[in-house]
């Protein structure tokens, strides 16, 4: 049966009539072609109007067939087929022929660009021909959503998400949640308490009657799709069981190991073996550290399970809790299981530690020269110092402090372009918490560009240097080095044109913010992409920018690019209503565009030869094999099947299959052959 | 000072010339000052590297290969090594000091810098080697101002055996005469 | 034309190290050291100086030309290794084989000037690479002398070390290849900031004022880290340290009596071999403490 295709040409303003003569592509469209039986331009088709002609046009001329020449299907395919819904005509029979992205924009003659548009329109035509109706897939969506990061990002999060009245499983590698934020000292623009607004936050989180926690704890896999995720969760031996510890301290009191670095004091102060990483840690639980702890590596050399060793118990001694210990060093990693139906990555970033890179500013050596993240932990009242601003080196009040910024940052040689955005802001609080501290010290900023954009911003870098005196030079610094006790910095200022050298008693590098180290790891494990700098992508920078590549799998902060607080809070709202809005409903309805593989009555079974090199191709690991059993269950054949959840329809497999057996729906062999050779033809 | 951009320089295209003869691209510096914060010799310099890069990039070809700066580059090549965004800028000012010869703008207030190059070149040009003496003549006889310093090495290297009156010449001078003629 | 391949690494002096040129010991300690453990170094025949910084200061053109003759004459004897234990020369050598490189139609106006071909292939090695390379081994089993208690600094001026990217020679910022060579002599390395740093190297005649500020600097450095004497490779940076130093004292006030030693003459002391056969009595400040430390 021969279809009534209606061809729509579409003068997008001038866009599209200025380079085609879309009057003369409406006849042609006609011209030796049966099958169309009504064409029509119109200025606008997207407008309303556009939009009732069409509608107006499918009933009245009885159309099963509808093709729009406009813009990139992008654009306006789903504003063109949901009015064909209205009509009672099945979606999937409307098509769009570019003749705006793919040809007017790009060729500057009318001719050649209503010849190409005539050809465009009848490839289309031939291809709407062969359309067949296809109805979109329904999924179910398990309404739990999971959060991976425990850090600002992740907390907020986790909070919206809850209080929407859906359950979130948060997953937290440390031994708290809290993450960068709960280093900081004060934040800007405000100089408010870090710890004062994020230490409440983390309360509500650990709370939450819909938040279930898992600290100390990584991701193993996720598989499945959006609305349907598998969800395993290994959670490290901690060496504590956290249901009988009360957190009473005892055991970190008498723990000997007392000179090991406390990464959350970046090294600045020391933890032991047995701890809680700071004060207000939630959990305020503690855990073993096994790779210093002296039991545990007394049994990895005598090679015995670690109760075993005698070498030293004073932690489980000191555990006042009865009969049951709270500390079990036989402890092992455990793996959770979780069903989710949709998922936030907020995974966070790392400060550039790799000390090598700046051998200019002594590659590490000098304990004076500290990052931005140590001299947040030195001015934070919970600190190594207890706030007071004490060089490393000698305990010493240093009277000329010089901040560094870019360090790691907009520098291409040491492999990083990119601007880390919160080194300026971040620096400019420097200078004042010193100021605040050490009142008769001198603060000295070397700059590239002072980028202050933001609320209150500007404002606050200028307190600085106007009200809070420090000495902003512009110029990067070439060299430290050391004289005496002091550290030698050569820096320049190019707006006299002068070099400057400054002997500093501390230097405070305004270090990059950087992709986590593992961060591709887990791009890997969700299947989403990330960035040349290893930051997760977005799938539009600017209309998508919580969406991940993978449908369902949202990001929330640092671990998308470089941002601060504020940014980064909103950004995890924005993640935490899309996720809302997926758990809203309990089926979710997707484009029915996805491979089929070929299932064929007995004797054959199917046309598959089970090669597997469509699943080799799949970048969504959506195919799957299936056996073909007998009525007593024996295998007859192994063949491929498409996941339909997962399948984005991107085609490789079906481009790949060798026995032609997989076929993409809306994009068959016979659609395709159609538009080829309405070109060949003619 | 005052620099003057008119349709002339513009047309010129300082920043595209030193681009055509070196490979190097000044559009690419960002002005950070780096080169300049480390080089040992700024302190004496009329413009700092950074703004050397600044003439080539705006096109002020005059204030570039008249100043002093370029001359007093001593090639330790520290600023190449530790530029952010990889401008070869020690090997920048070689070009701008060819240019400066070729044009005539070398600044006569570094001549002993330009003429130093000249004698060490002619003794080259004239043995293959370098005749130690016969160069450090030479640039006296230039640069009679210098004729009394290190009055006191010249004798006690002579003592020493480290200065040869004999030139040394190689076999291949006349090669090395081709050589000079070809690169003019 | 069949090359046939040495074993032998060619040898490039440059004119500095000659004999009757400024800085002749550099060059005699070199030979007396290769003469005693290798490797054999042969003079590559009719070398010609390779314009150093006064040629790739005003003619680039003429200074790869200059410096790309040396190689072509080498790889013409079948040399699959040139040592040039001046710095100037090796970096020159190097920047030239790899702007040649880099550059066809520099290659095709040079191959044209000197009337060869050059077909790269040939690898040139400073003298700090030529000892870690070939001689590390020797040194420990052939040392006779071991000093007592000599502090040495390292000093490794610019042009060993850059361009980094193109040399590709240690640490740029923190060379150590030096100091291991030290300390296989079994002298003590010390520990100081200003290795790097720039001399004024070709400035010496003609901007003297440049030059004393910068040794200056380094001698200052190097003296407060407690060196008794400073290790070189590089005879720019020995003829301005060394025959420069009393007048730096003069002109800044501070009186410096550092001996300025080659690194070959160190390894010299630690095998035994004569003072005077290495130079040690051609500088101008006094060796005598560093030979008597190997006493």
């Amino acid at each position: 049966m021969s279809k009534k295709i209606g061809v729509f040409v579409c003068h997008c303003g001038t866009n599209i009539s200025a380079t085609v003569d879309v009057e003369k592509v409406a006849e042609e469209a006609k011209k030796n072609n049966p099958g169309v039986s009504y064409t029509t331009t119109y200025k606008y088709m997207c407008s309303d109007p556009g939009q009732k002609l069409l509608r107006d046009k499918i009933k009245e001329e009885g159309l099963d067939g509808v093709v729009v020449a406009a813009c990139s299907p992008k654009m306006h395919e789903h504003t063109f087929r949901n009015a064909a819904i209205k009509t009672g005509l099945n979606p999937y029979h409307v098509e769009i022929s570019n003749l705006r992205e793919q040809c007017s924009w790009v060729h500057p003659d009318k001719p050649t660009g209503t010849e190409k548009s005539i050809d465009l329109v009848r490839m289309m035509t031939e291809k709407t021909r062969k359309d067949k109706s296809l109805n979109p897939i329904k999924v179910p969506v398990t309404k739990r959503a999971l959060v991976i990061g425990g850090g600002i990002a992740g907390i907020q999060a986790a909070l919206d998400i809850a209080d929407g009245g859906q359950e979130v499983i948060m997953v937290e590698r440390e031994a708290s949640i809290g993450g960068h934020m709960a280093q900081l000292s004060e934040t800007f623009p405000t100089l408010d308490c870090s710890q004062c607004i994020m230490t409440p936050k983390m309360v509500e989180a650990a709370q939450h009657e819909n938040i279930t926690m898992h600290t100390w704890s990584e991701i193993e896999s996720v598989d499945g799709y959006i609305g349907n995720f598998d969800v395993k969760i290994r959670k490290k031996a901690r060496s504590v069981d956290l249901d009988l510890c009360t957190g009473c301290s005892s055991c970190w009191q008498v723990c000997p190991c007392k000179k090991i670095k406390s990464e959350f004091d970046m090294g600045m102060g020391n933890r032991t073996a047995i701890y809680i990483p700071f004060p207000q840690a939630i959990p305020s639980k503690p855990v073993i550290d096994r790779e210093n702890c002296i039991l545990f590596k007394d049994a990895r050399k005598k090679n015995i399970k670690p109760n075993d060793s005698k070498v030293c118990r004073k932690c489980i001694d000191a555990c006042p809790i009865a009969p049951v210990k709270a500390i079990d060093y036989n402890q092992v990693d455990e793996i959770v299981e979780e069903k989710v139906g949709a998922i936030i990555v907020a995974t966070g970033y790392k400060e550039l530690d790799d000390t090598s890179l700046y051998g200019e500013y002594g590659g590490g050596k000098y304990k004076d020269v500290i990052t931005g993240l140590q001299f947040e932990r030195l001015a934070s009242a919970s600190g190594p110092t207890e706030g007071a601003i004490k060089r490393p080196s000698d305990g010493k009040e240093p009277e000329i402090v010089v901040f560094i910024q870019c360090v790691g940052s907009r520098d291409p040689a040491k492999g990083c372009s990119y601007c880390s955005k919160t080194c300026c802001m971040y620096t400019a609080k420097h200078t004042m918490l010193f100021k605040h501290k050490v009142h008769h010290g001198h603060a000295f900023v070397f700059y590239i560009d002072i980028r202050c954009a933001g609320k209150g911003y500007e404002e606050f870098s200028q307190r600085a240097i106007e009200e809070e005196g420090a000495t902003y030079l512009r110029g990067r610094v070439s060299r430290i080095y050391k004289k005496g006790e002091k550290l030698v910095v050569l820096g320049a200022d190019t707006l006299t044109g002068s070099v400057v050298e400054i002997e500093a008693d501390m230097v405070v590098l305004a270090s990059a913010m950087k992709a986590q180290d593992d961060a591709t790891k887990i791009a890997q494990a969700v299947y989403i992409q990330y960035d040349k700098d290893k930051f997760l992508s977005e799938i539009h920078p600017k209309l998508k920018p919580v969406e991940s590549s993978s449908a369902g799998i949202f990001l929330a902060g640092t671990c998308q690019g470089p941002k601060d607080i504020p940014e980064t809070v909103a950004q995890a709202g924005a993640a935490a209503s899309k996720v809302l809005a997926l758990l809203s409903a309990d089926e979710l309805e997707r484009e029915p565009v996805v491979a089929k593989v070929d299932r064929s009555p007995p004797p054959v079974f199917s046309t598959c030869i089970g090669c597997f090199y469509c699943q080799k191709v799949c970048p969504y690991s959506a195919i799957e094999s299936e056996d073909i059993k007998a009525r007593d269950g024996s295998v007859i054949k192994t063949v491929a099947r498409v996941n339909e959840g997962l399948c984005q329809g991107c085609g490789l497999c079906a481009a790949t299959c060798r026995s032609k057996s997989v076929e993409l729906a809306g994009f068959n062999d016979e659609q395709i052959y159609a538009e080829i050779n309405a070109l060949e033809f003619n | 000072m005052k620099i003057k951009i008119t349709t002339k320089e513009l047309k010129s295209d300082f920043a595209e010339e030193v681009k055509k003869r070196s490979g190097i691209d000044v559009k690419k510096c960002y002005q950070c000052g780096k080169c300049t914060a480390g080089c040992p010799v700024a302190y004496e310099m009329d413009y700092m590297p950074n703004q050397i890069i600044r003439f080539v990039q705006i096109g002020a070809r005059r204030e570039a290969l008249t100043s002093r700066t370029i001359w007093l580059c001593a090639s330790c090549i520290t600023c190449t090594t530790r530029c952010p965004k990889e401008v070869k800028i020690a090997e920048l000012m070689d070009v701008l000091r060819e240019m400066s010869l070729e044009e005539g703008l070398a600044n006569p207030l570094e001549k002993n810098i330009t003429t130093f190059h000249e004698a060490f070149l002619n003794s080259v040009k004239k043995h293959g080697r370098i005749s130690e003496i016969g160069m450090i003549q030479e640039y006296k006889m230039k640069r009679p101002k210098t004729a009394m310093q290190d009055l006191l090495v010249g004798p006690q290297m002579l003592s020493k055996g480290k200065l040869s009156f004999l030139p040394h010449n190689i076999k291949g001078k006349n090669a090395i005469k081709k050589i000079f003629e070809k690169c003019k | 034309m069949q090359i046939e391949e040495k074993t032998k690494i060619g040898y490039y002096p440059g004119c500095a190290i000659t004999m009757g040129s400024s800085s002749e010991e550099y060059g005699t300690s070199v030979l007396r050291v290769a003469e005693e453990i290798g490797p054999e170094l042969e003079e590559i025949h009719d070398w010609n100086c390779c314009g150093a910084s006064s040629a790739h200061a005003t003619n680039h053109k003429l200074s790869t030309a200059l410096s790309i003759r040396n190689i072509s004459l080498a790889e013409q004897s079948g040399y699959k290794e040139i040592l040039a234990p001046c710095p100037m020369c090796s970096q020159r050598l190097i920047v030239s084989q790899n702007d040649v490189e880099e550059d066809e139609e520099l290659k095709k106006d040079v191959e044209d000037a000197i009337e060869m071909p050059c077909n790269g292939g040939v690898k040139i090695i400073n003298y700090l690479e030529l000892i870690k390379n070939y001689c590390m081994d020797e040194i420990a089993e052939k040392k006779k002398k071991t000093p007592k208690d000599l502090k040495i600094a390292s000093y490794y001026g610019c042009l060993l070390l850059r361009p980094p990217k193109v040399l590709k020679f240690d640490d740029p910022e923190n060379p150590t290849s030096m100091e291991e060579i030290v300390e296989a002599t079994g002298a003590t390395s010390v520990d100081w900031e200003l290795k790097t740093n720039c001399c004024g190297g070709g400035f010496t005649l003609s901007r003297t004022d440049v030059v004393l500020k910068l040794t200056n600097d380094i001698l200052e450095c190097a003296a407060d880290a407690g060196a008794d004497a400073i290790a070189v490779a590089c005879p720019m940076c020995h003829a301005n340290l060394d025959m420069r130093q009393k007048k730096i004292g003069k002109e800044y006030n501070r009186k410096f009596d550092i001996p300025i030693v080659y690194i070959s003459e160190l390894i010299g002391l630690a095998l035994d071999l004569g003072p005077i056969s290495l130079g040690l009595n051609k500088h101008f400040i006094d060796t005598e403490s560093v030979v008597n430390a190997f006493a």
